[in-house]
This record gives structure tokens, sequence and C-alpha cells, in this order.
């Protein structure tokens, strides 16, 4: 239980610090804004088309705007040594990475809660039809981006380029899960539930938030320290 | 000792590359495709030399976390950027056999694109490195990488499966048929390959030994 509290202190902690001062939160939420409105130049934002291609283009303005939150969860601490401290606190480097991707994964998802209706006004797409199925999938692909991105976000906080390098190593690791994620998002956004026949993307979006989850935290010891 | 060893090896490797073309272009063309098919002699091999190599940087990498020994490093790194050179082999040679058959220099088909992904994961692993100063972050950094990436290609393969698939089924796995002569010329022309890939890597691996070298040396003239 222990575990559970020092988890959940880490996650209270980067909510507040980013609630404070909600930098990050919103510059990702300008940015999912403007992208979207971006889209609409590059495709006629009539329905047919919008609706098929509806998936592909939630997930993208998706792992845009979550690469910004992702970036600053292990920035964020750079100053005053703060990483340090959290570092040699008394927990382990697994309660502190899972406490900073359940607070990355709150305000990704944040994000993207608000994005999708504005979606559906700006494209005139209801997406509500298979609401709660939806909502499943997002919360699935959105643990897989934020998993990886936490300690992917680790691993180049302290090197050269890191607003460049988070999306360079974590979009090509995480195309299974978007490529997942994006297909049902346009199955169920077309109002067609998820079938027998489209369901092993399903699966493989939990095998892959399953797997990733494990490794993170069995190797997040080497990241935080090994430096 | 170890320069002898990459002279042979590479001398066995030209050898071995030398009269393999000679017999594949003393077969006959394909009925259906024609001279292009036996791109597949470079092609295959390839693919599979990029694969292993992929494996090995994995094996390695782990080791270098539970032993925390550089020559394991060294080795991912070595077999990594051999590995990618192959894959873009690979790739390269896949697209000009798809401009003859398709008529078109890329498709989305399935087997294309996981290739295409897997080559940008491993080139993360480059850029990695190259962002990292420090030898032992360096070193830790890009074995995590290397440890998801390699966890990450079966899902890639399966799931862009799923997606689309277009590519020509395997000749040797699949329902189509290769005669034996033809067969042991890709056997031989296998083992080439990877044995170019070998050499290769231990070309990198001692590169890499020299530059640890040259660094630890600069560090001791620093410390004068």
């Amino acid at each position: 239980m222990a575990f559970v509290r020092q988890v959940l202190v880490i996650m209270a902690k980067d909510l507040r610090a980013e609630l404070r001062t909600k930098e990050a939160i919103n510059a990702s939420l300008s940015f999912a804004l403007v992208v979207l409105l971006l889209f609409s130049f590059a495709f006629d934002p009539s329905e047919e088309t919008t609706r098929e291609i509806s998936g592909g283009l939630l997930w993208i303005v998706f792992a845009f705007a979550g690469t910004l939150l992702l970036n600053r969860s292990f920035a964020r601490e750079l100053g005053n040594d703060c990483l340090d401290a959290l570092i040699s606190a008394p927990i382990p480097g697994s309660a502190l990475f899972l406490g900073k991707a359940l607070a990355n994964y709150v305000l990704v998802m944040a994000v993207e809660l608000i994005a999708l209706p504005l979606f559906g006004v700006f494209y005139n797409v209801r997406w509500t039809s298979q609401f709660w199925q939806l909502m499943l999938v997002i919360a699935l692909g959105t643990w897989g981006m934020t998993v990886t991105g936490t300690i992917f976000s680790a691993l180049t906080v302290n090197i050269r380029l890191r607003e460049v390098m988070l999306p360079i190593l974590n979009f090509p690791i995480l195309i299974p899960a978007l490529l997942g994620a994006m297909q049902l998002t346009s199955t169920l956004v077309a109002g067609k539930p998820i079938t027998v026949e489209n369901d092993a993307w399903l699966k493989m979006l939990i095998g892959f938030d399953v797997m990733y989850t494990a490794v993170s935290v069995f190797l997040v010891e080497t990241v935080l320290v090994g430096g | 000792m170890r320069d002898k060893i990459i002279y042979v090896l590479g001398l066995v490797a030209i050898l071995l590359l030398a009269r393999d073309l000679y017999l594949i272009t003393g077969f006959p063309a394909e009925r259906n495709q024609g001279v292009i098919f036996k791109i597949i002699f470079f092609h295959v091999p390839m693919a599979i030399t990029a694969l292993t190599c992929a494996l090995v940087a994995f094996t390695s990498s782990i080791l270098f976390l539970v032993t925390k020994k550089f020559q394991f490093d060294a080795l991912a790194v070595a077999v990594t950027e051999v590995g990618l050179a192959f894959l873009a082999g690979n790739l390269i040679t896949g697209s000009i056999w798809g401009r003859v058959a398709w008529g078109i220099w890329w498709t989305w088909d399935a087997r294309l694109t996981s290739a295409l992904v897997c080559w940008l994961l491993y080139a993360g692993y480059l850029m990695l490195r190259n962002a990292i100063e420090e030898p032992t972050q360096r070193a830790t950094f890009a074995a995590v990488f290397s440890i998801f990436a390699f966890i990450d290609v079966p899902i890639v393969i399966f799931s862009i499966k799923w997606w689309r698939t277009q590519h020509p089924q395997p000749v040797f796995w699949g329902g189509g048929s290769f005669p034996p002569d033809w067969k042991a010329v890709f056997g031989w022309q296998m083992l080439a390959v990877l044995l170019v890939g070998v050499v290769f890597t231990l070309v990198r691996l001692r590169q890499e030994q020299f530059q640890r070298e040259i660094d630890s040396l600069r560090r001791m003239a620093h410390a004068l």
C-alpha cells in the first residue's frame, strides 16, 4: 500500500505544479487547436471525406499535443536540481515513474477530451454514437502514448536537442498503437461498433499497453540512475 | 590477429559473392517476372541479415545493462549501424523490384511499411547516441532504447500485416517454388551476405575500440 501512496503523492505533486502554472497544458491545448485548424486547409472539411480519415486526424492531433506535455514532465524537474532530489527520495524509481505517467495521463486525456468535441463541431462529425467504446479506445491509446512518452521523457531530459529527440524516439515506437487507435477511432466515429472483425486492434492496443508498462517499470531505475 | 581474421573473412565474402554473381547471371530469366526476379538473391539475404543484426543488438544491449562492460555497447552500436545499412539495401532493392514488377517505386504494403518503420526505429537509436556525450550514460540509454525498439519489431510487423498486404508471398515457405540449383545458390548467397555483415561489424567494432582508446588518452592528457 505504501507503493500506491508514493505513486499518488508524485502524481498529485505533478498535477498541482502543472495546474498552478498551466504552462504546458495551455501550450498543448492551443497547439491542438492550431493543428485542427490546419487540417481544415489540408483536407476538404466536408462530412464524407473527413469521417473516413477522422481517426487518423484525431490521433495525429493527440500525439502532437501530447508530446508537448510529455516533454515538460521531466524537464520541469531540471531547475534547482529537483530531479536529483526526486531520484534520491526514499521511493522506488517505479513509483516515481508511475506517478509521473499517471499525472501525464490525466493531462493528456484532458487535452484530448477538449479537442474531441471541438473536432466534432469544426468538422461536423457526430462522434457520440459509440461514445463508451470510443472512450475505451482513447483511454487505451493514450495510456500507450503516455507510458512510452514518460520513459523517453526521462531518457531525453539531460541530453542535447531534448525537445526534438522525444518525438523522434517516441513516434516510431508508438506506430502500432497509433495505427490500432486510428483504425478503431475511424470505425467508431462512423457509428459502427467494435466487432469480432476488428477487435484484434483492441487486443493489440491492450497488449501494447501491458507490455510497455511492464518494460518501462522494469527499466526505469536504470534510466534514472544510469545517467 | 584480429586484423588477419577480418581480411580472411572479407576475402572469403568477396570470392563467394563473385561466384554467386557468376552463377546468378547464368540462370535463365523467370517466366513471369523476367530478369528482375533475380534481385531476390540480394533482397532476401539483406533482410535476414538486418533481422539478425537487430537480434544481436538486442542481446548485447541486455548484456551491457547486466554486465556494464563496454564491449557489449560497442557491439550493439556496430551491429545496429550495419543492420541499418542492410535494411536500407533491402528497401532499395525492393523498391527497384517494385518499379519493374508493379510499376511503382513505393506502395504502402505491409512488409514495405514495417521495414520502413523498423529503419526509423533504429535510426532513432543512432540519433539518441549522437545526442549524448557522456559514455556511460550514452551506453545505458542506448541499450534501454534498443530493448524498446526490438520489442516493437514483432508488434509493428503484425499490426501492419493486419492493416494491409500486397507483398508477394514468400517464395520459400509460401506456395512459390524455387528450382533446387537456385536454392543452393541462394544458400551460398545468404552466407556471403551474412559474411559481409560480419566483416562490416568487426571493422566497425575496431573503430569503436580505437575511439574509446583515443578518448581515454585525451582524458589523460587533459589531466596532466
